[in-house]
């Protein structure tokens, strides 16, 4: 049996019944690691030594029968944006290439407490800018379906290491898409929960209010058995919502007679792929037949998201990445005087498209400007969330393709940003209004690349998403293929 | 030409929170550098603000002191600039939404209440400190202070004197301290200010170019650098040249102000709401329970002192500065000491002996029932009011009981006759050319004579028996 194959809850039900040890299985996916991880790049540091101790503690207690934690013994991958204590945390820049966090993010102590084990930190686009995770200060992913394209981004490093095995599940961020589209194209499960659902203490901010923790995996169930870890109220994030958390498996097996599915017109347009569009047709037909009932409805502020989106978070940007100043830690350039350091460690610090984006923010913000641009945009903002409190009053779910096209050859967008920004054009939105929304596998094109579909939630109503998503799945089996690796 | 001057005052108060604004560091004064910080206020990658509830607690209740209306939502922003000693890059603050506005101080000038408007009262995080000493090619950075809070009191541009101006700053830092919300140290810089000052001739409506003046760090030099800021602004204007809309730096070794920066190098602070917190929602049971909490405030503590104890105005007006002095004198009141004469003492050689030691009332170990047991024993003429002083001084050195005192040094007054007419005899008889004198209308002998008798009897003589004795025997 090839452990690392499985899901989580496959691999939680070998350990209780004592067919396998914790320590077989991280070696499994470390023997995994070793096979692929030369051609995929997924990840930026291995944990190997720390991966096998907790192995070893996950399987003690196993052994002397201590209740069960949710996630004892099952090998996760983080992306590397996410603080882990005595771990370098680097979010695949040179700015921090050297820093060691004193400090556990909320996420990743929750899931310590759940007995996790840590296989590394994965690769990204640098501070989550980017959509293809070739703008990682380090090295490029490759996609595990095809190492020539790009995996996605910027959680690319956490949608390939889930997709090769090099996982049994992963965390990512989502930003604009960062989760959804890196899963919609390495053909893994995706979620982006509602803001504020998951504590983002301890998550490097990128542009906080649209920031979000999430988990990418090899199945719904294992979505929702991740989501029950690292969900709930943290008062160490104001932002995070003081609502209960529901067990997320418990709507799973439930049909979804009756559900309303919004397609929103705005989603299906000229310039999306033919194959895409047809997958995406062909899966919200399935799910009429597993009774649910779509009906097309309007986002009429659409075409607005990715302006008002790449104004917001630069904005956001440029305030959050002042901190790298080479001042307390990081990378230091040494110059004449302070100035000439600030300046020499943010040039030699950042890439480019993060210099990009702080100039696009620091512009935006900028007196004379801030009512044109960032009010502008914050105004668009809240049309957009009214779109969406609009067709929620008639539909329970919105189906959507999750990318306009699948994975692209590395290289072949990196000298056109704006060509880069528009493959977030359809999750985007989701990020402005705060809500829930996962991509699961719904088909491949005919060079065998993966598609994804988005189903987008009310706010706080992950359940509704994780139990349309999941009746899809298990009526399907695009999520059991496997890359040819 | 005559000129008004306008000034508008913005105060930043350190609020007197055990721990930081944004996390659980304390904020305690004068630490080792860097001992008192955590990563969020050391502005590492990841961490979050949470907001100090205490903090919004002080603000609001300055809000309730000074007559503002408190905004049930309000919110952070963050300023957006880079120096080292400001950690994360941007202070977070308060700018389109404060959580008080509109509000006023009300100052005495010439005898008639002026109010002195307040435009608005905001919380923020104060900033680390850059150390240039000893650190060679480099400076060093301690953050023990970022993170502590405070509290910007920004002043409608009402005030028109640099005198006005030093009585709004003592009557906010007197509001604040019967608070408890800032301790009002200036030197310390607990409490700052920054001026902004101009010109215009008088009858003039439009104000003048104005100019900001940093770094005033005491009272005295309120007043001073107002007065030489207006001084040199009347020099420019009438040589023709006009004034330049600048941030000024007060020197207060050389005594003037000199040019930092300029309109044109001026800061884009780049303000946005900060994303990292939640608006701040107030509900109105919180400001009543708030309002309900405050304390007597100076001014209506002031009439009551006049009009229940008859005291003079300028006798409540200094009473009432400090809270605690206020407390001493109206424990000593309730006590039963009389109210003119406690506070005839309070003022005088209380206030003098405090002085002399550079001690406050808080450390004063003279209690008031010290002083109304002293009192009683002048009231029952067992001392003098000149054995009293002295009286007085042993008890505030020693605290010892007054009638202990006393007893040790046998400075019980005397009042029997036959001794005192010994002494005046014998007084008389050793200076009888002085006697002739005063015989032959030389009156004013008699303090003379009256001196030599106290002396004898080492002060302890009933100075009116004295008096009325010495005046019998010297006529007959």
């Amino acid at each position: 049996m090839e452990l690392f194959r499985l899901s989580i809850s496959e691999v939680i039900h070998l350990l209780e019944t004592k067919e396998v040890s914790a320590q077989d299985v991280i070696n499994a996916v470390f023997q995994r690691i070793d096979a692929v991880e030369d051609r995929v790049k997924a990840y930026v540091t291995l944990t190997r030594e720390k991966a096998l101790k907790m192995a070893e503690e996950a399987q003690k207690e196993i052994n002397a029968g201590t209740p069960g934690t949710m996630l004892r013994g099952i090998p996760f991958a983080v992306k590397d944006n996410m603080c882990t204590k005595g771990i370098p945390t680097t979010c695949s820049s040179k700015m921090l290439s050297n820093f060691i966090p004193p400090y556990e993010s909320t996420v990743t102590s929750r899931l310590s407490e759940n007995g996790y084990v840590l296989t590394g930190k994965t690769n990204m686009d640098e501070f989550a800018m980017g959509s293809s995770t070739e703008n990682s200060g380090f090295h490029v992913t490759g996609n595990p379906w095809n190492l020539e394209r790009i995996p996605g981004g910027s959680s690319g490093g956490s949608a390939s290491a889930v997709a090769a095995d090099e996982c049994i599940a992963a965390l990512g961020s989502d930003t604009g898409g960062s989760i959804r589209q890196p899963a919609a194209l390495c053909g893994v499960v995706g979620m982006k929960p509602t803001y504020g659902r998951v504590s983002r203490y301890g998550l490097v901010a990128f542009a906080s209010s649209l920031d979000q923790i999430g988990t990418l995996t090899k199945n719904v169930r294992d979505t929702a058995l991740l989501m029950n870890a690292i969900s709930g109220h943290d008062p160490r994030d104001s932002t995070s919502a003081p609502l209960p958390v529901p067990d997320f498996t418990g709507v799973l097996d439930k049909d979804i007679q009756g559900i309303k599915l919004g397609i929103p017109k705005e989603y299906f347009i000229e310039g999306i792929d033919k194959d895409i569009e047809s997958a995406v047709y062909a899966a919200i037909k399935k799910l009429e037949g597993l009774g649910a009932t779509p009906v097309e409805v309007s986002l009429p502020h659409t075409e607005y998201a990715i302006a008002a989106y790449y104004i917001l978070a630069t904005s956001e940007a440029s305030s959050n990445l002042a901190r790298y100043d080479g001042v307390k830690y990081g990378l230091r350039a040494e110059g004449r005087d302070l100035m000439d350091m600030y300046l020499n460690t943010r040039a030699r610090g950042f890439g480019s498209e993060v210099k990009r984006r702080i100039m696009l923010g620091t512009y935006t913000l900028s007196s004379g400007y801030y009512e044109a641009y960032y009010k502008k945009a914050q105004q668009v903002r809240t049309l957009i969330k009214q779109d969406f409190e609009d067709v929620f009053r008639q539909v329970d779910l919105l189906v959507t393709p999750t990318t306009p096209t699948p994975a692209f050859r590395i290289g072949e967008k990196t000298a056109d940003p704006l060509q880069m920004y528009l493959s977030d054009i359809f999750t985007i939105s989701v990020n402005l209004a705060g809500l829930p929304a996962i991509s699961v596998p719904c088909g491949f094109t005919p060079d065998n690349l993966p598609i994804g579909l988005q189903c987008i939630g009310k706010h706080f109503d992950e359940e509704t998403v994780l139990r349309v998503a999941h009746a899809y799945e298990q009526s399907t089996d695009w999520h059991r293929r496997k890359p040819d690796l | 030409m005559k000129y008004e001057t306008v000034i508008g005052l913005e105060v930043h108060a350190q609020m007197l929170t055990d721990t930081k604004i944004f996390c659980g560091c304390s904020t305690k004064f004068g630490s080792e550098p860097n001992t008192q910080t955590c990563p969020v206020c050391i502005g590492m990658p990841g961490v979050l603000p949470v907001l100090n509830k205490k903090a919004l607690w002080f603000a609001i209740k300055t809000g309730l002191a000074t007559d503002c209306r408190i905004s049930s939502f309000s919110r952070f922003a963050r300023k957006n600039y880079f120096y080292p000693d400001l950690p994360k890059g941007y202070q977070i603050s308060q700018y389109e939404l404060p959580v008080c506005e509109h509000g006023y101080i009300g100052i005495i000038v010439d005898g008639n209440v002026k109010k002195i408007g307040i435009t608005r009262i905001h919380m923020e995080e104060d900033a680390g400190k850059n150390i240039h000493e000893g650190a060679g090619t480099y400076s060093f950075v301690d953050l023990n202070r970022a993170g502590v809070p405070l509290m910007e009191i920004v002043s409608e541009p009402d005030i028109r004197s640099p005198q006005e101006a030093v009585e709004y700053m003592k009557k906010l830092r007197a509001i604040l301290r019967y608070l408890g919300v800032c301790d009002g140290n200036m030197e310390q810089g607990s409490l700052r200010c920054d001026a902004n000052i101009s010109l215009r001739p008088v009858n003039q409506t439009e104000f003048g170019t104005r100019t900001e003046i940093k770094n005033i760090n005491s009272f005295r030099f309120v007043e001073k650098a107002l007065e030489y800021e207006i001084k040199r602004q009347i020099k420019v204007i009438e040589s023709g040249g006009r004034i330049v809309q600048e941030t000024r730096l007060w020197d207060p070794n050389r005594g003037v102000t000199e040019s930092m920066r300029g309109k044109e190098e001026a800061h884009d602070y780049r303000y946005f709401p900060e994303p990292d917190l939640v608006p701040v929602v107030v509900e109105k049971e919180w400001i009543d329970e708030i309002r309900s909490s405050l304390p007597e405030l100076p001014d209506v503590k002031r009439e009551r002192f006049v009009s229940e104890y008859g005291l003079p105005e300028t006798d409540a007006d200094l009473l009432v500065s400090e809270k605690p002095l206020a407390d001493w004198y109206e424990e000593a009141v309730k006590l039963g000491g009389q109210p003119k004469s406690v506070a005839n003492w309070v003022m005088g050689d209380l206030m003098r002996l405090l002085n002399a030691d550079n001690k406050t009332i808080e450390d004063c170990s003279l209690k008031p029932s010290q002083l109304v047991d002293m009192l009683r024993l002048m009231d029952d003429d067992t001392i003098s009011g000149k054995i009293a002083k002295s009286v007085f001084e042993e008890i505030y050195t020693t605290g010892k009981a007054p009638d202990v005192i006393v007893k040790e040094k046998g400075l019980v007054q005397i009042s029997d006759s036959g001794e005192i007419e010994k002494a005046v005899d014998e007084i008389i008889s050793k200076y009888p050319k002085e006697a002739e004198r005063y015989r032959f209308g030389e009156e004013k002998l008699l303090g003379f004579f009256v001196g030599q008798v106290m002396k004898v009897t080492k002060g302890k003589a009933n100075p009116q028996m004295v008096n009325d004795l010495l005046r019998k025997k010297l006529s007959s």
